[in-house]
């Protein structure tokens, strides 16, 4: 008898605290914003520290009492999708979106998937913030897509013209592996390089993405005898093998790319190979980072363990969504009124010292404020860890 | 000329050590294993683990991965496999049940070691030059070597030992190594333990070349796959020789090719296509299975 009442008090004890804990949660009305990405395979880490910036930045906003849009307080919920880099699933990604409601979506993070969604955003009513470079996403009559960051066809000449300029580059050679996305880097890298006069003396070597020895690849483009090795949009799994081949076959040139990478995968795939590697980094820097910007770093380290210096590029989509609705916030049921905010709009950026401002940006290269404005870091690898190299801004 | 031989013979030992775990596993059980390269990602974890994290020798790491990818396909095998194949008489059953494994050990190597590309430092620095003709890494020289001599230690333990002979009489013909005493059952775990085992061995060997990372294992399960095609699935000699096989085709392709864009295992694959319909049952394979 008394194990039963025991059971029977626990049990309504159990049912009250959900009750109450559910009814805390439920004090502020939700705003969902999806994120459809890659976080799974070998590019997983470009979409996973999407889904890690967005879920620690919401958390972080929840805890602190929500984000107010309108006059009405509300708390940040992520619906992630993972589209597997796959442009089908990435379509299927956008529709659960749209019948979750959702207008605001990050992702997704390669040209193919990104290029699928564009009908289907348009069609529902969604606004998303890709992190894939094709020209015709962002230019009219695309209307819904806004770039999350700084595009190659943007940081891949001010990289050259740096190497030209100070280090002496005459020549470049380019690979990429055989996908969308690095292709359409190589081919954009390929005429940058070409409108600065620097002599191409190889573009047309390709890999696949999992190969596991680039030995054979990399033998004739090294051939060539480049002053500069451009890894075309590469991931950084294969970063590391890639410039540890290449320095293994001999190779003492220059080596850079346009993708985002990760100092700890470099150390531990290429070690000291890797010391000189150029790269496009998060956007942010030490010099460059406030207080709440390493406070997010702290937040999302203690959240999943170990930090993706990507994320200083990846906490600004939510972060301009939010902003943006705060600005206007019938916004929140319709994008047209977004899309117009767009235009005009401009906060402090809380990510910067100094008097950074949010803003959208894209009109040089897009005809329309369809870019996020971050700031373009660009790094150098030594020993363990990116030094910058040089700190550009795009208009 | 010379370098696409070495590079052939390198890749081709690396190949042909996947090709034989899946091999030995299908010839047992006739399962098609699609978890074999998630088990291959896992070994290669377990010794980025054991170097990296907890600062044991490579050895140790590699002896680690062996050991608890043994585990993981003795528990695959007598908690999945066994208790699917006497209750079903379907063969998909057991494709389906090899399919849910790879996503499940997918799920969990994301959840234990994370998204990201883990490698552990060079074994050895340096790299053979022998005048720009043949250039090679000494730990690429010294991986190969290792895993040529585990494919022999292999051989011989598959022809000289007793569980060895069990297993190629269970592979030959079930019902009479039954019939002659063989415990099916204890040869079955044992033998899905060793292929596991031998993928966890290749895991740990290339984390140290390669790296490795989540995505890895669906393309080496295809790769090894196709190795097992063309040598004939389920004989020890043609995993072998598939492997050096789709290795020489890769390093040879790779070079020639390269002007024409990534054409190498587009080659590869419509020559495979050509030759299994000539030879459906492999080089090796015998035409009744």
């Amino acid at each position: 008898m008394k194990k039963r009442h025991f059971l029977k008090t626990t049990l309504m004890a159990s049912l009250a605290s959900l009750a109450f804990s559910q009814a805390a949660v439920a004090a502020n009305p939700v705003l969902k914003i999806g994120f459809v990405g890659v976080t799974s395979g070998p590019a997983a880490s470009w979409g996973i520290s999407n889904q890690r910036s967005m879920e620690t930045r919401a958390a972080w906003i929840n805890e602190t009492g929500g984000v107010k849009i309108g006059g009405t307080t509300y708390n940040v919920e992520i619906v992630a999708f993972d589209d597997q880099k796959d442009p089908k699933r990435a379509i299927a990604g956008m529709e659960k979106m749209a019948q979750e409601g959702i207008h605001y979506v990050v992702g997704p993070n390669v040209d193919d998937g990104a290029a699928a969604v564009r009908p289907v955003a348009e069609q529902k009513g969604i606004m998303y913030f890709p992190y894939a470079f094709p020209k015709s996403l962002y230019t009219k009559p695309a209307s819904n897509a806004v770039l999350g960051m700084v595009a190659n066809y943007q940081s891949g000449p001010a990289i050259y013209s740096y190497m030209m300029k100070n280090k002496g580059v005459k020549s470049v050679a380019f690979v990429a592996a055989n996908e969308s996305d690095p292709l359409s880097q190589r081919d954009g890298g390929v005429a940058a390089a070409k409108a600065l006069g620097l002599k191409v003396t190889s573009s047309n070597v390709t890999y696949q993405v999992d190969t596991t020895d680039f030995t054979p690849v990399l033998l004739p483009v090294l051939k060539t005898r480049p002053d500069l090795l451009v890894l075309s949009g590469v991931s950084p799994a294969n970063a590391p093998q890639l410039i540890r081949s290449a320095r293994e076959l001999g190779y003492k040139g220059l080596i850079s790319t346009e993708t985002a990478q990760d100092a700890n995968v470099l150390k531990e795939g290429a070690g000291d190979l890797a010391n000189g590697f150029v790269s496009v980094g998060g956007a942010s820097t030490p010099q460059l980072a406030s207080d709440m910007m390493r406070e997010f770093v702290k937040r999302y380290t203690k959240m999943f363990g170990e930090y993706n210096d990507e994320s200083n590029t990846k906490v600004y989509a939510l972060e301009y969504i939010l902003e943006t609705l705060k600005a206007n916030p019938k916004g929140m049921k319709d994008v047209a009124v977004f899309q117009k905010t767009m235009d005009t709009f401009e906060a402090p950026n809380p990510y910067m010292v100094g008097d950074a401002k949010l803003k959208y940006v894209g009109m040089s290269s897009f005809g329309q404020k369809r870019q996020v404005s971050v700031p373009l870091v660009v790094n150098v690898y030594n020993g363990g860890k990116f030094e910058t190299l040089f700190v550009a801004q795009v208009d | 000329m010379e370098q696409i031989i070495v590079n052939g013979l390198y890749l081709g030992a690396q190949y042909a050590l996947i090709a034989l775990g899946l091999t030995l596993i299908f010839s047992l059980m006739n399962v098609l294993n699609f978890a074999h390269g998630q088990m291959y990602v896992l070994g290669g974890f377990v010794t980025y683990t054991a170097v990296a994290q907890f600062k044991l020798p490579f050895v140790i790491g590699l002896v680690l991965s062996a050991v608890v990818l043994a585990v993981v396909g003795g528990l695959v095998e007598k908690y999945l496999f066994r208790p699917v194949i006497k209750k079903s008489r379907r063969e998909e059953s057991t494709m389906l049940l090899a399919a849910g494994i790879a996503f499940f050990l997918d799920a969990v190597i994301l959840l234990v070691f994370g998204e990201k590309q883990r490698g552990i430092p060079k074994i050895i620095d340096g790299v053979f030059n022998w005048d720009f003709i043949i250039v090679m890494p000494y730990d690429r020289i010294v991986i190969g070597v290792i895993a040529i001599l585990i494919i022999a230690a292999f051989i011989l333990f598959m022809q000289y030992s007793r569980a060895g002979r069990a297993m190629r009489a269970l592979a030959q013909d079930k019902v009479a190594a039954t019939l002659m005493g063989v415990a099916v059952d204890r040869y079955s775990m044992l033998g899905f333990a060793l292929g596991a085992a031998l993928a966890g061995l290749v895991g740990g060997l290339l984390v140290t070349i390669t790296g490795i990372n989540l995505g890895m294992g669906g393309p080496a399960s295809i790769k090894a796959f196709m190795m097992i095609m063309i040598g004939g699935a389920g004989v020890i000699s043609g995993a072998i020789a598939g492997g050096f096989i789709l290795g020489m085709m890769e390093s040879v392709g790779l070079t020639v090719l390269s002007e024409y864009g990534d054409i190498t295992y587009l080659v590869i694959f419509a020559s495979l296509m050509v030759f299994l319909s000539l030879r459906p049952q492999g080089l090796m394979g015998k035409p009744w299975g």
